[in-house]
């Protein structure tokens, strides 16, 4: 038992678990983020999960194929804006089925990346290393206790998920698009009647949803290591959902519950990595669970506090 | 067209000139016309579905018509959409409230001409705007409220004050009286008073007609898609109106026999129930209903009545007492065991617990009998006979379009209220717990609820009746409990009470207390 106690004591007094967590946080912040924005403007988008994985592709054949990782960046986005198109074509034009078209897309995601790796790298399972977007260097920062072996070589865009979210907020609560972006997701019918375009704003919330998942994708492949992998966002797009729920649909509570899911995640990864603990390998199935089991008790405990918009899932068809 | 066919419309604010609208299957407006003077308060009456709101929709854009047109102020102008009924300064404050339930009562009045900072939303310059036009208008709201946080009577105003922010000179209600109480409706008509004295067109669709008497200068009445009439209020009555809106000659007084009064049916001792926050609703009342009388339970809307009704329909757990049905104690028996034993029960809320409104009618109207031999045999629905049962009904209540395949929602609110009416009468009950019966029906279909609800009475029924409209319960009842607070204030019976008196007791006063002041 004081093993136990002075493992979790370790994973916490080391600045790598801060790290961690924050990288493994970052994904899941701007994927939730893709989901505020779609969803505040009432479109149901599970497609997330596969908006992410072809971000994260796209970011390994740009930087590939053009040796700039930025751009690997915008190709990442640009497939996701589009794959997030076709979801706003069928959900929001022809009024389709919401989570169908989203599962659709997932599959499509997986197709086409699975599809497209063979044929492009010549093998199943990975990509080569491609170069990755560079980490930004504190400089003397770097050498300050604790604080610095955090925040130092960490990728922009970590940065860029937090600034996002700031972005988000003002956004959303602060300007014109934001009112009318809550107002068609709660009563589009109102909205109508006084003049708001309920499509073209819930275009522009799905396609930001867009943007914001392929950038969690593109993390994931060329935000550290510089490769793909098959099904790489490997169910990040679900729990980026669940920090949107538990965030109850907006930037800051999303952030938070992001964050509470890459630390999960971190506390996860340095407990197993402890060596006094002795532990078998099956026993990572079980840590493996950590974040899910986190996930269920706060879902739980914030039942019936988080209301998602009036109008959320619910095709607008005008009479 | 040429010029020669220039009319001089220009005392008019508004006029619709030989409007054509078809909905597959109907015409809902077959060439009407409506002129509406600048500054009046001009009324459109018609039962549901004569076609009112759809001849608003399309002043206001909408519903594009198929054919006519439309003068504002003498001026041909199309209307195509909301925006562009919005830059002729017309608006409307629709009968299902168009507001933003989570946003506050700034966003949802200025949303769609927000004012703006660059990209920001000025909420400070918005809040000045709205508190300008309160003062003017005597409308007061509380600007950071949340809508789903106000009473309806306010999130009206909301909406009359989203109206006429939008610079509005033309005012557009549609039934702007169903959700309210008659309190708020006092409220609402001091505003429509405010807004005429400043110069405000209103058109107001209603049917009600005492409201059309108490406030409008002119009249539009419509059936069935058609004008059937337009008055000067002041040369009209209600019952000149009636005649009009139905085609007929209508009561607006049921007209009923003498009460052959029978056995006691259904008894209520010391009955306790709780409402849904666990607080107490119904403390402790004692009263009975004989068969072949109509007991009505007054009082306004919130005082224990529906606790009452469901506790007494089985649908609601009893705290303390008993509810005795034919001399049994049936206080614990599950809803389904009291309707074999012969109660019907027509709920307040006819979608949620009335009927099914995705089961198409001929399931509605064996609910609660699907497994009554007649409709069912062994594991299997007997489809055929089930639907020639259906049929009989439709014929027998009226029920329109009489077509048993149809949804429960397809139908409008009357429609279904006789569908629910039908079945519970088809199951020849004893005791019938009617709660609202006519909420939000035209005159038509209320003259036939009320016949219908008679005449079960003269069938030997013993009638339950919870009604928040006075006049209901004077009119059909042949005794009057007032319910105040879980309480019952006082029995009456109609001949020997006022509404003064019942209004009194409304409001909490014993009838003892009344009667010794009296003395």
């Amino acid at each position: 038992m004081n093993a136990w106690i002075q493992a979790i004591i370790n994973v916490f007094v080391n600045p790598i678990f801060y790290k961690s967590t924050l990288n493994q946080s970052t994904p899941l912040i701007l994927a939730a983020l893709g989901g505020v924005y779609s969803e505040t403007t009432g479109v149901v988008n599970i497609a997330l999960e596969g908006i992410m994985l072809i971000g994260a592709f796209g970011g390994v054949v740009g930087s590939y194929f053009t040796g700039n990782p930025w751009y690997g960046l915008a190709l990442g986005v640009l497939l996701g804006v589009s794959m997030a198109a076709l979801h706003a074509w069928a959900s929001i034009r022809y009024a389709g089925d919401q989570i169908i078209s989203g599962a659709a897309l997932i599959l499509l995601a997986q197709g086409i990346t699975g599809f497209s790796l063979v044929e492009l790298f010549g093998k199943p399972g990975s990509t080569d290393l491609v170069r990755s977007i560079p980490l930004v260097n504190l400089g003397s920062f770097g050498n300050v206790p604790f604080f610095g072996k955090i925040f130092n070589s960490l990728s922009p865009l970590v940065y860029i998920a937090f600034a996002s979210v700031a972005f988000s907020w003002f956004l959303i609560y602060k300007t014109r698009l934001g009112l009318r972006m809550r107002s068609v997701g709660n009563n589009p019918e109102a909205a109508d009647t006084l003049g708001v375009n309920v499509y073209n704003v819930r275009y522009f919330g799905v396609l930001m949803s867009g943007v914001f998942a392929a950038l969690g994708g593109a993390f994931l492949s060329i935000g550290e290591l510089g490769q793909f992998t098959e099904n790489m966002s490997n169910g990040r797009g679900f729990i980026a959902l669940a920090a949107m729920i538990i965030g109850n649909w907006s930037p800051t509570g999303a952030m938070w519950a992001a964050i509470l899911f890459g630390a999960a995640s971190a506390f996860n990864d340095q407990l197993q990595s402890q060596g006094i603990l002795h532990l078998a390998i099956n026993t990572q199935y079980l840590f493996g669970m950590i974040p899910y089991i986190i996930t269920l008790i706060v879902v739980g405990g914030l039942v019936g506090k988080s209301r998602a918009p009036s109008a959320d899932g619910i095709p607008y068809i005008k009479d | 067209m040429g010029k020669t066919d220039k009319k001089d419309y220009s005392e008019y604010a508004v006029v619709m000139e030989k409007i054509v609208k078809r909905f597959p299957g109907v015409l809902a407006n077959d060439h009407v016309d409506l002129f509406v003077k600048k500054g009046e308060i001009h009324a459109i009456v018609g039962e549901n579905g004569a076609g009112k709101t759809t001849l608003m929709n399309q002043l206001y854009g909408l519903l594009n018509s198929d054919s006519g047109k439309i003068y504002i102020n003498g001026e041909e102008v199309k209307i195509k959409n909301p925006n562009d009924a919005i830059k002729a300064k017309i608006g409307m404050v629709h009968q299902h409230f168009m507001l933003v339930d989570r946003l506050s009562v700034v966003e949802n009045i200025v949303l769609g001409m927000e004012p703006v900072y660059g990209p920001f939303f000025a909420r400070d310059k918005a809040r000045k705007q709205i508190s300008e036009l309160s003062q003017k208008f005597g409308l007061f709201v509380e600007p950071d409220a949340i809508i789903e946080d106000l009473p309806v009577g306010i999130q009206q105003r909301v909406e009359i004050i989203k109206v006429l922010y939008r610079g509005a000179e033309i005012l557009i209600l549609d039934e702007p009286t169903a959700v309210l109480t008659p309190q708020e409706t006092d409220e609402l008509f001091k505003i429509l008073g405010a807004l005429k004295a400043q110069g405000k067109t209103i058109i107001f669709i209603t049917h009600k007609l005492h409201e059309v008497m108490a406030i409008t200068d002119s009249v539009t009445v419509m059936q069935l898609g058609k004008v059937t009439g337009v008055v000067k209020t002041s040369d009209t009555n209600p019952r000149a109106l009636a005649r009009m809106m139905v085609g007929r000659e209508v009561l607006l007084r049921v007209e009923k026999g003498e009460a052959k009064i029978g056995k006691k049916i259904l008894r209520v001792e010391n009955l306790h129930v709780n409402e849904n926050r666990g607080l107490e609703a119904v403390k402790g009342l004692d009263f009975s209903v004989n068969q072949g009388e109509i007991v009505g339970i007054a009082g306004v809307a919130g005082n224990g009545q529906t606790e009452l009704i469901e506790a007494i329909t089985g649908l609601r757990k009893v705290e303390e007492g008993q509810v005795i049905f034919k001399g049994i104690d049936a206080t614990n028996f599950s809803p389904k065991r009291r309707r074999d034993m012969g109660m019907g029960h027509i709920p307040e809320d006819r979608l949620k617990h009335g009927l099914v409104a995705a089961f198409p009618l001929y399931y509605n109207f064996i609910l609660g009998k699907h497994d009554d031999p007649r409709f069912c045999d062994g594991e299997f629905l007997k489809i055929s006979d089930i639907k020639k049962f259906s049929n009989a009904l439709v014929k027998r209540f009226d029920v329109r379009p009489p077509l048993i395949n149809l949804l429960g929602a397809n139908l409008s609110g009357g429609n279904q209220q006789k569908v629910i009416v039908a079945r519970e009468f088809s199951f020849n009950p004893d005791f019938m717990a009617i709660s609202q019966p006519t909420r939000g029906l035209d005159i038509g279909a209320i003259e036939f609820i009320h016949k219908s609800i008679i005449s079960m009475r003269d069938q030997g029924v013993g009638v339950l009746l919870v009604s928040m409209e006075l006049e209901e319960i004077f009119s059909l009842s042949d005794r009057i409990l007032v319910m105040y607070e879980g309480q019952i204030m006082g029995e009456v019976t109609p001949q020997e009470t006022t509404t003064e008196e019942v209004g009194l007791m409304m409001a909490g006063h014993k009838l003892e207390d009344l009667r010794a002041q009296e003395a």
